[in-house]
């Protein structure tokens, strides 16, 4: 009896099952490291594609132009790291951590940048603070002051970076203050503590993962971002739009991929960083109780003030691209229509790059969700070939290293090889859709995992004992259970691929320009308005997506409300 | 009657329409050990929180000594309050979380470095004091609480379930534990349980609460004993209530049911139904012929020497000296509580 039992958890694993977990390692092979691999040793070539070593190398750390970008970069980064994450502790604090009113409308509003193209938040900036700027000239002169701030640059590349990855620090720094044992409040108050000294030995000590997780999320975003420079760097020079400058002005292709692997390097710390905190993650108490909120008049007032004065900065911005894209000229006919987004009076102008948008997040989403649930599942949940499917884990998280442009240029390498056989799909739709699934692969990833994570291990082996196939376990228990991480996941990789410019930038065919890549080039060509008028499209239509997913996620939820709730 | 030292005068809480304590009187003499006993959301908790200030009443009073302590905070209580989930800073060591008080207090280092070592060394953890708590056993993190909240050298001792999170063998051992340095300090100690075994081995004194209410006080023996309600008969060990109709109603315990293979005066006849092992005894369930079941602890001695097995013919007999009554009984379905 106890040898059969052995025999049945020991068992191989069907051939299907491994077939299946060969074909996902081959896929990500193709889809991540392959193209990887292609661009390190793109790195290592001269122009014509000879070996030259580490020249490449040499020859960024003696040029002064090119080491003066990093040093831009770095201090944008970090600039950028520190203040965000302050005001998102802060604006995270209020809303977990105080009795203020109107959390939902305030989250709704710190969440609002992640629907936009980085571009938005640069351009909102120019009408603001740029040379006819609301605020440089005072209101037109209604104002009894003028302001003016040195916008092209590094304050601008800043302000419009702090506005980018202001969210995803709140995200992270909401989780990590969401979870507390309200007991080591109650304990740390018996023995006579002060609020401060609380603060610092409880509530900072339980934060700590969440608080270096955020810092390097903010850091590595803004090391990376395209957009934002773009639009209000000027002159000042980063990595990004020096990548950009080798490959697309110079055709410099070993100097953007040198470049390319020195922008991965913060990234790579980052997920290093991120994977040792996330196994250290303080594991709280099934005995611990919720965070209870005292009331504190003084306290939620002086928060409730923060709240306002950083949703109304970042409504501001997002309002002043919606008014310009609806104003007939800035500033010297204020009447509203609708003339920027007749997209056929721009040069090359046309509406096509958001369809073409539309499909290709779309085809993301579907694909992307399928691909990577599929995946989670064979790693999480199948038993035969270890080695394999460890190899497939690392696989999988490692797109969190690699921002777009290194994807968006590994891609190029890879694909335009004429000896590659899936030499095809360049100029397609189908490479920006891979690149698309490759770039977000990890964060769905990761969601489906922890999802598959939840569920019972014995599920398997139940239909394993009962004779039922695997498959059809996963299509009749598996699939149902997870079903609002697989929303999530489509939701996100959808609203993602609308706003990315970094990775398809290279990519794209000129008969399928994209929409947000058309942000960038509107904008370039001064058609500020129209670039804004995208940009409002892009967002307006996820923050719809957004809208119906949460309609699906509410009638998901009350409909399987009677299996998701647990007996306690 | 010995002078009452904590006085918890018609405390009462509110939590929105739930009434978690109506108007509560206990007095506590100096050096008790007290069990608040009864059944999960029985208001238990709720008022050992409120006597450490970790909630506010709604009404009444509490004093400690005739000091009115009703609205201090709880840092002004001087109580050492020991919590569920142990509550140890996990990012402090031993040592830290146990200095952790003391450096509220105006104590020099040498002060709080020497009252560390020797409340370790009253817990037994003198080799753990630079560990970390997620490297210590549940059993040692319960113990560095506990050595954590006497250090403060509180007034009274406040446990809420210290042992239920443990296995059984560690919670044997602490139980020992708590009621050793409650002996050694002589500190007043008050203790919430839902598990009786404890509070009957524990405790100078039990609470035994229900409803929201208080429905019993006693000592162990007394609260065993002569329960004043159906409630406490039921809550506390195994009883049979052989005379729910009458009034006041009558029960007894198992271990008090004698059994005889002949008819004795006042016996009755009855066939053993089931018989269930439990170590030193067999808990016997007996079907008499007009009544309900009643079940009988025997110990396994004596089943061997009487021949007692399934299906036997066997007369029981209820001695009167053993009988409990009271007058709250209703007219409620038997119900055997298994321990």
């Amino acid at each position: 009896m106890r040898t059969m039992m052995l025999s049945l958890v020991k068992r191989r694993g069907s051939f299907g099952e491994r077939a299946a977990i060969v074909a996902l390692i081959a896929a990500l092979c193709i889809m991540v490291l392959l193209p990887l691999i292609t661009l390190f040793s793109k790195a290592f070539e001269g122009k014509t594609g000879e070996f030259t070593g580490l020249a490449n190398f040499a020859r960024y750390f003696q040029s002064p132009a090119l080491l003066q970008s990093l040093w831009h970069t770095a201090f944008i980064s970090v600039g950028t790291a520190c203040i965000s994450v302050c005001l998102a502790f802060v604006f995270a604090y209020a809303l977990t951590r105080t009795g203020i009113k109107g959390k939902l409308i305030f989250k709704t509003i710190a969440l609002l940048p992640l629907f936009a193209p980085t571009m938005l938040h640069g351009i909102g900036l120019t009408y603001l603070f740029g040379n006819q700027g609301l605020i440089t000239n005072g209101f037109f002169g209604a104002l009894p002051f003028e302001w003016h701030i040195e916008l092209y640059g590094p304050i601008g590349i800043m302000m419009a970076e702090v506005m980018y990855t202001f969210p995803q620090a709140y995200l992270i720094l909401a989780v990590s203050l969401a979870f507390a044992d309200y007991n080591l409040y109650e304990a740390a108050t018996t023995m006579g503590a002060s609020k401060r000294r609380i603060f610092f030995t409880v509530t900072v000590p339980n934060i700590k993962y969440g608080l270096i997780s955020a810092i390097f999320v903010c850091f590595t975003l803004a090391f990376t971002d395209f957009g934002a420079p773009q639009v209000v760097g000027g002159n000042y020079s980063v990595l990004a739009t020096e990548i950009y400058k080798q490959v697309i002005g110079q055709q410099n292709m070993g100097m953007g991929a040198t470049v390319g692997i020195i922008l991965i390097l913060p990234a790579v710390l980052a997920f290093t960083v991120d994977r040792i905190v996330s196994r250290k993650q303080n594991a709280i108490s099934s005995r611990a109780l919720p965070y209870r909120i005292q009331t504190s008049r003084l306290r939620d007032g002086l928060f409730l003030a923060c709240c306002l004065v950083l949703s109304a900065l970042i409504g501001i911005v997002i309002l002043t691209v919606i008014g310009a894209s609806l104003i007939k000229i800035w500033p010297y006919n204020l009447s509203l229509s609708f003339v920027h987004y007749d997209f056929t009076k721009v040069a090359g102008g046309s509406i096509q790059p958001f369809w073409t948008s539309l499909r290709m997040s779309a085809w993301t989403a579907g694909i992307g969700t399928i691909v990577t649930f599929l995946g989670a599942y064979l790693i999480e949940k199948t038993r035969s070939m270890k080695m394999l499917r460890q190899a497939g884990y690392f696989l999988s998280i490692l797109p969190l290293a690699l921002p777009g442009l290194v994807i968006g240029l590994s891609y190029i390498f890879f694909f335009n090889e004429r000896s590659n056989p899936l030499h095809g799909i360049y100029g397609t739709i189908w490479i920006l859709v891979l690149a698309n699934i490759a770039h977000f692969y990890a964060v769905s990833f990761v969601t489906a995992t922890s999802a598959l994570k939840k569920l019972d291990k014995e599920i398997e082996r139940a239909s394993d004992a009962m004779g039922v196939p695997q498959y059809k376990t996963l299509l009749r228990v598996t699939l149902p259970l997870c079903l609002p991480a697989v929303l999530e996941m489509a939701m996100y990789l959808f609203i993602n691929s609308m706003v990315t410019v970094s990775a398809v930038m290279f990519l794209y065919a000129a008969d399928l320009k994209l929409a947000s890549v058309s942000v960038v080039n509107m904008d370039d060509a001064g058609d500020v308005a129209s670039a804004a008028a995208m940009s409002v499209l892009i967002m307006m239509t996820n923050v719809m997506v957004r809208l119906v997913y949460e309609a699906i996620a509410h009638f998901v939820k009350t409909k399987t409300g009677a299996w998701q709730t647990r007996n306690s | 009657m010995p002078q009452t030292y904590l006085s918890i005068e018609g405390i009462r809480k509110t939590f929105g329409s739930f009434t978690a304590l109506e108007p509560i009187h206990i007095e506590i003499p100096k050096n008790e050990f007290v069990c608040l006993l009864g059944p999960s959301g029985c208001g238990k908790t709720t008022l050992l929180r409120l006597i450490a200030g970790l909630e506010t009443p709604d009404g009444g009073r509490i004093t400690v000594a005739g000091r009115d302590i009703t609205s201090l905070p709880p840092s002004k209580r001087q109580a050492g309050m020991m919590f569920q989930s142990y509550a140890l800073f996990p990012n402090l060591t031993v040592e830290q979380n146990i200095a952790y008080g003391l450096q509220e207090k105006k104590m020099s280092k040498a002060q709080i470095r020497g009252k560390v070592e020797e409340v370790l060394a009253m817990v037994d953890l003198e080799h753990s004091a630079k560990k970390y708590p997620s490297q210590m056993s549940g059993g040692q993190q319960q113990r560095v609480a506990l050595a954590r909240a006497v250090a403060m050298s509180p007034d009274f001792l406040l446990l809420d379930e210290p042992l239920s999170a443990l296995d059984a063998k560690v919670r044997q051992k602490l139980r020992q534990e708590i009621r050793r340095l409650h002996e050694q300090l002589g500190m007043t100690t008050i203790m919430v349980t839902h598990d009786q075994e404890e509070a009957l081995t524990m405790a100078d004194t039990i609470v035994v609460m229900n409803n929201a209410k208080v429905i019993q006080v006693g000592m162990p023996e007394e609260i065993y004993e002569r329960p004043n309600s159906k409630f406490v008969a039921d809550f506390i060990g195994a009883v049979n209530f052989v005379g729910v109709e009458e009034v006041p109603a009558v029960a007894i315990r198992p271990e008090h049911v004698s059994i005889h293979l002949q008819p004795v005066p006042d016996s009755s006849e009855a066939i053993i139904e089931n018989l269930e092992f439990r170590g030193s005894s067999y808990r016997i369930t007996l079907k008499p012929s007009h009544s309900r079941e009643i079940i009988a602890d025997v110990n396994s001695s004596m089943i061997r020497l009487l021949g007692l097995e399934k299906n036997r013919r066997v007369y029981y007999e209820l001695p009167s000296e053993h009988l409990i009554y009271f007058g709250d009984a209703l007219p409620t379905p038997w119900v055997e509580v298994v321990v």
